[in-house]
């Protein structure tokens, strides 16, 4: 239930919700009010003084101005963002910011973007009466993503709030008092978090800049493309800043549903290794070496080898970073062919059955109302840092308990750890823990199940225990669903959704690697699959679509080159079950092609008519045949999974899915920016 | 002249010896128990009827601001915190207490710790007042060990803790929420207010903070009542005070005189008067370094207390009244108060951090003449671009020397600006 009170701001009346800070009132009302420290998803500092204002309430004006980021409204407050003395203290705040901040805009990457130059120009006096010499800071170094120029800084804040609130590191603070404060690392170390970069968005000023991006562009002559992020499956939102066929630079958009205002650095930095690395023409091997080909040699060729196979030998896997339309596609090429053998869980996961098993269901906003988690195998803080984000503000409430069984790593907050045998499981259920006492008293708890529990023979006998304990509990009831099972690729909601899944009779994907290990197999299709430990085998023709030349290029005998994810449109469904699109920044590079093309040229190679001719008569089929797609229907919860019987565990075991955070697919191991920052710590550490 | 029979610091200057026994002799400690159980109403009462006013410079009831503590218990700990981060400059008068009359504190802490049902009380005590610190923690052993303090503290049933806390010896964590915040580990940065600390203060438990003096006078005034002490004085502005005399004075001392003492007297009376005469007298200081100086003439009439200092735009703030006699160079004298705040900042809020700076430039420049007279207008507006628009009142308390100034002694600068300009001409001609 919304409280509203009536306010007037500049003497115009506003209906407003109680409780709002000032500033937020101001901005819904559309009078803005200047700042530099106040950021809506950090605390409250008040410390840059720029958001003055006057207010009057039944006691009369206030007698000086207040800081409307730290004041709530109430009824008949009174706001005045333009009297005098407001200006005065305006005026006042960016003379004294200005005093000892380096003019250098012309050499500083944030120009142009710049809250101070911004500010300066609406609410500034214009010129300067400051003689004096101005302070110099020296630079500190915060590792291979974050550049500084602490001389620019204006002592705002937010990165230390940052650090300490949302990336729950408290690796950066200030130190030294009055005109001598500096704000740096810890002992001048890099930085660790997986979202450091953020603070390059948060900094007002040009003291964090990115490193990787510096003196390359300015940000007028950039093409911003709003899309996702398919880095990890949480679907953060985008924008994609390229010049010309490159793409410059990533940043956040605002999502309050999923990434909020934040991206990880994997996202922020991937982009130098679209540039690497790239397949840009067909390639068949000729006398064992990769020889660059024609698209009709190598079409003519992947049809002779798929129709000299037989069909039962032929199959196919999926990669991470494919969009649904191309899944699609292939499972009705494979189809035809009369293959079964197709799959899409490249790490050998066994989650199956309805959305609901292998969905995050209780949606990442769903964190927000919980009251206690429970994550089982999962290294969440590599396989989504944003979610681990979350539960890090969760985990401030006393009350709010965190169990983990599996992976004891350090994930920026405190919790029980159970044990690391999935077996751990089965205590519970039977009330053998002492963590019991602690699930029976919660009334919304979490389960997040990471992938790496669901790997192996018994991964879905342990699935099903599971979700008998999220019933014991209060994981599952009647106006909750707290069963959660967390992804890391970005694909593989998506596909599973359109049942690119082998039928009873087809083979999984670890059926399908011990054929190919054991020369049982004629063909295999891989489309972007790279995340394989095979080895080159003269007996199977092995056909790569993508669109880096990784793991999956170098076993091939026919490599299709295909457009990277921001190269083309392309759906895609997050791990909550939210389908959203992808849309194309650059072109593809060289002769590659997007890569639902690519199938339907095969197709029509071999003389079948799969259905379409254009993306749009593509997605129009899948979303009639697959709802769940349409990434315009209205997002809602899914109904909570079915129990199912289950036996005692065997020797089942949990998977670390990711070795090296910054290096989990192809497009990430081309980038040298994330190679730096992979070897950088462990290079300090070793110092 | 305030009688000896009125004084409430019999041994402020230390001929006595502070400890237990000696402060019993004096007075103190003397039947402590039916003072606690009068209950928080009646004592908190009788502090408001008395008109006790804070002593830590703001001058705000102490009595009124016992009664924003939460009535009822909320389930946390509530907390009495004493300032005695004395360091302000040319205050001195709480040192004296902690050195000699500890047990008066003490005693006030337990009596404040019941009129607002605290449980817990800190003794925030500066760094540099290492001595005092000693004296103060063998006091508080003293009064444990005789059951003052502590479980059923006097035997009035009440459970009263008190710890003494060291700061480091920054100026800033004389400020209230920058002394919780010290308290609790933090950087000493002033917090925002609201929430102020009798809502949330510290570890975000109701809170009350009061300086020193304010304290350690609140025992004697519920044995000698009420009215004994709001008939001392003069309306509005009651009871006795320590006042500081330093500077040019021929004998200069620590007094416990009767609050709206003129100030001639107080100068001529117990600091043996200005050096060189009265007429000697250029300006004074009234209420320790960061307040407005008053000029000669205002020294002849004003009163020392609270609304007297205000109507002349100064202040009583501490009581610490520094006299400057007419070999004194104006200018630079503010100049290093300048330096002082300047030192002194937090380095939290941008018109405090970079403006008090920018502020000591200015007035080393005034003080060698090195500056135009327009100047001193930019210098004005620039204390008016600080003041009112910090976080706390540092931002105030660096402004107000230098409006001082300027207000009455503009003339002082302009000569300055001339006498350089002439003497650069007759080197450079």
């Amino acid at each position: 239930m919304r409280i509203m009170v009536n306010i007037k701001i500049d003497d115009k009346d506003y209906e407003v919700e109680d409780g709002l800070a000032i500033i937020q009132a101001c901005e819904i009302a559309g009078v803005e009010v200047p700042r530099f420290c106040y950021h809506e998803k950090l605390s409250i500092a008040g410390n840059c003084r720029m958001c003055l204002v006057d207010v009057e309430d039944s006691r009369g004006l206030s007698p000086k101005p207040i800081a409307s980021c730290a004041m709530q409204v109430s009824e008949g407050l009174k706001i005045y963002t333009k009297s005098e003395r407001v200006k005065n203290a305006q005026e006042g705040a960016l003379e004294f910011l200005l005093m000892n901040h380096p003019l250098d805009c012309p050499i500083c990457d944030q120009g142009g973007e710049c809250d101070l130059q911004d500010q300066s120009m609406a609410f500034g006096y214009g010129s300067s009466r400051f003689e004096g010499d101005k302070r110099a800071v020296e630079s500190k170094d915060m590792g291979p993503f974050i550049k500084t120029e602490m001389t620019r800084c204006i002592h705002c804040t937010r990165c230390v709030r940052f650090s300490s609130e949302i990336s729950g590191n408290d690796e950066i603070g200030s130190i030294g008092r009055g005109h001598d404060m500096e704000i740096t690392t810890y002992l001048n170390q890099a930085v660790e978090s997986e979202l450091s970069g953020n603070v390059i968005d948060l900094c007002p000023v040009g003291a964090l800049t990115s490193k990787p991006y510096a003196f390359s562009a300015r940000p007028w002559e950039l093409n911003k493309t709003e899309t996702i992020d398919i880095m990890d499956a949480m679907g953060s939102n985008i924008r994609i800043d390229s010049k010309g066929l490159r793409v410059m630079r990533v940043l956040p958009r605002l999502n309050e549903d999923i990434n909020e205002e934040w991206i990880t650095d994997k996202t922020r930095f991937f982009w130098d290794g679209l540039n690497n690395q790239r397949i840009d023409k067909p390639y068949k091997r000729v006398d064992g070496i990769l020889k660059p080909t024609s698209w009709k040699s190598a079409l003519e060729l992947a049809k002779e080898k798929i129709s000299n196979s037989k069909s039962e030998k032929i199959s196919a896997l999926s990669g991470d970073l494919v969009d649904i339309e191309t899944v699609y596609a292939l499972k009705k090429l494979m189809k035809n062919i009369g293959s079964d053998n197709f799959d899409c869980r490249q790490d050998g996961s066994r989650i199956s059955g309805p959305p609901e098993r292998w969905l995050f269901n209780s949606t990442f906003n769903g964190i927000e109302d919980s009251d206690g988690c429970l994550i089982i195998g999962s290294d969440i803080r590599k396989e989504a840092p944003l979610l681990n984000s979350r539960l890090l503000r969760k985990s401030r409430d006393d009350e709010y308990k965190i169990g983990v069984i599996g992976f004891n790593n350090d994930i920026t907050f405190d919790f029980d750890f159970l044990g690391e045998n999935p077996s751990i499981v089965e205590d519970i259920l039977i009330g053998n823990n002492n963590f019991c006492d602690d699930l029976s008293s919660m009334n919304k708890p979490l389960m997040i199940l990471g992938q790496g529990a669901l790997i192996g023979e018994d991964a879905e006998n342990f699935q099903n225990i599971c979700i008998d304990l999220a019933y014991k509990f209060n994981f599952i009831n009647n106006d909750w669903n707290g069963f959660n099972v967390l992804h890391s690729a970005a694909s593989r909601a998506g596909a599973m959704s359109i049942g690119f899944l082998p039928s009873d009779k087809g083979m999984i994907t670890d059926e399908i690697l011990s054929n190919y290990n054991n020369k049982k197999l004629d063909l295999l299709y891989l489309l972007g699959a790279d995340e394989l430990n095979l080895e080159k085998n003269d007996d199977c023709f092995v056909i790569y679509q993508g669109h880096h030349g990784d793991i999956g290029a170098q076993i091939a005998d026919l490599v299709f080159p295909a457009a990277a994810f921001c190269e083309q449109n392309g759906l895609y469904m997050n791990t909550e079950g939210r389908v959203q699109e992808s849309i194309r920044s650059t072109f593809p590079l060289g002769e590659a092609k997007e890569n639902w093309e690519i199938i339907y040229l095969l197709a029509k190679e071999m003389s079948f008519d799969i259905g379409f001719s254009n993306l749009n008569e593509l997605r129009n089929q899948l979303i009639e045949e697959f709802p769940i797609i349409n990434p315009y229907r209205e997002f809602e919860p899914l109904p909570s999974p079915k129990k199912d019987e289950f036996n005692k565990l065997n020797g089942h075991q949990f998977k670390r899915i990711i070795d090296s955070y910054w290096q989990t697919n192809s497009i990430a191991r081309a980038s040298s920016n994330l190679s730096i920052r992979n070897n950088y710590i462990k290079e300090e550490n070793n110092r | 002249m305030l009688d000896n029979k009125d004084k409430i610091f019999n041994n402020l200057y230390g001929f006595e010896p502070w400890n237990l026994v000696n402060a019993k002799l004096r007075g103190d400690w003397d039947n402590t128990k039916d003072i606690l159980l009068k209950g928080r109403e009646k004592i908190t009462e009788e502090v408001i009827s008395s008109g006790l006013r804070g002593r830590g410079g703001a001058g705000f009831s102490t009595g009124v601001k016992w009664t924003f503590m939460p009535k009822e218990p909320t389930g946390k700990t509530h907390y009495l915190v004493v300032n005695a981060d004395e360091s302000e400059p040319g205050t001195c008068k709480d040192r004296e207490i902690l050195r000699n009359e500890p047990h008066k504190l003490l005693e006030g802490c337990v009596i404040a710790c019941a009129a607002m049902g605290a449980q817990v009380c800190y003794i925030y005590i500066r760094g540099e007042f290492i001595n005092e610190r000693h004296v103060l923690e063998s006091a508080l052993k003293e009064a444990y060990d005789d059951g003052l303090v502590g479980k059923n503290a006097c035997g009035s049933g009440l459970d009263i803790e008190i710890f003494i806390h060291h700061g480091a010896g920054a100026y800033i964590c004389g400020e209230e929420t920058a002394l919780l915040e010290s308290l609790e580990g933090k950087k000493g940065m002033p917090r925002l207010k609201p929430p102020f600390p009798a809502a949330a203060g510290l570890y975000g438990c109701p809170t009350t903070v009061n300086n020193v003096e304010s304290i350690a006078v609140v025992p004697t005034i519920l044995r000698r009542g009420s009215s004994w002490f709001s008939g001392i004085g003069k309306e509005n502005n009651t009871g006795t005070k320590i006042f500081c005399i330093s500077g040019h004075v021929n004998k200069p001392c620590n007094v416990e005189e009767e609050m709206g003492i003129p100030l001639k007297d107080l100068i001529e009376k117990h600091a043996g008067g200005v050096i060189g005469g009265w007429d000697n007298l250029l300006a004074v200081i009234p209420g320790g370094s960061s307040v407005p100086m008053i000029p000669k003439e205002i020294c002849d009439e004003v009163l020392m207390d609270f609304d007297s200092l205000q109507a002349v735009k100064s202040g009583l703030g501490t009581a610490a009244v520094i006299v400057m006699d007419k070999s004194t160079d104006l200018i630079k004298a503010i100049s290093r108060i300048s330096y002082f705040y300047k030192h002194e900042s937090c380095g939290q809020c941008t018109p405090c951090r970079e403006g008090t700076g920018w502020l000591w430039e200015m007035m080393e420049k005034m003080a060698k003449g090195e500056a135009k007279k327009e100047d001193i207008d930019t210098l004005l507006s620039l204390t008016k671009r600080i003041e009112g628009h910090t976080i706390c009142a540092l931002g105030d308390a660096a402004a107000w020397p230098i409006q001082g100034l300027i207000r009455h002694f503009r003339h002082h600068i302009e000569d300055r600006i001339d006498q350089y300009q002439k003497e650069s001409n007759e080197n450079y001609g």
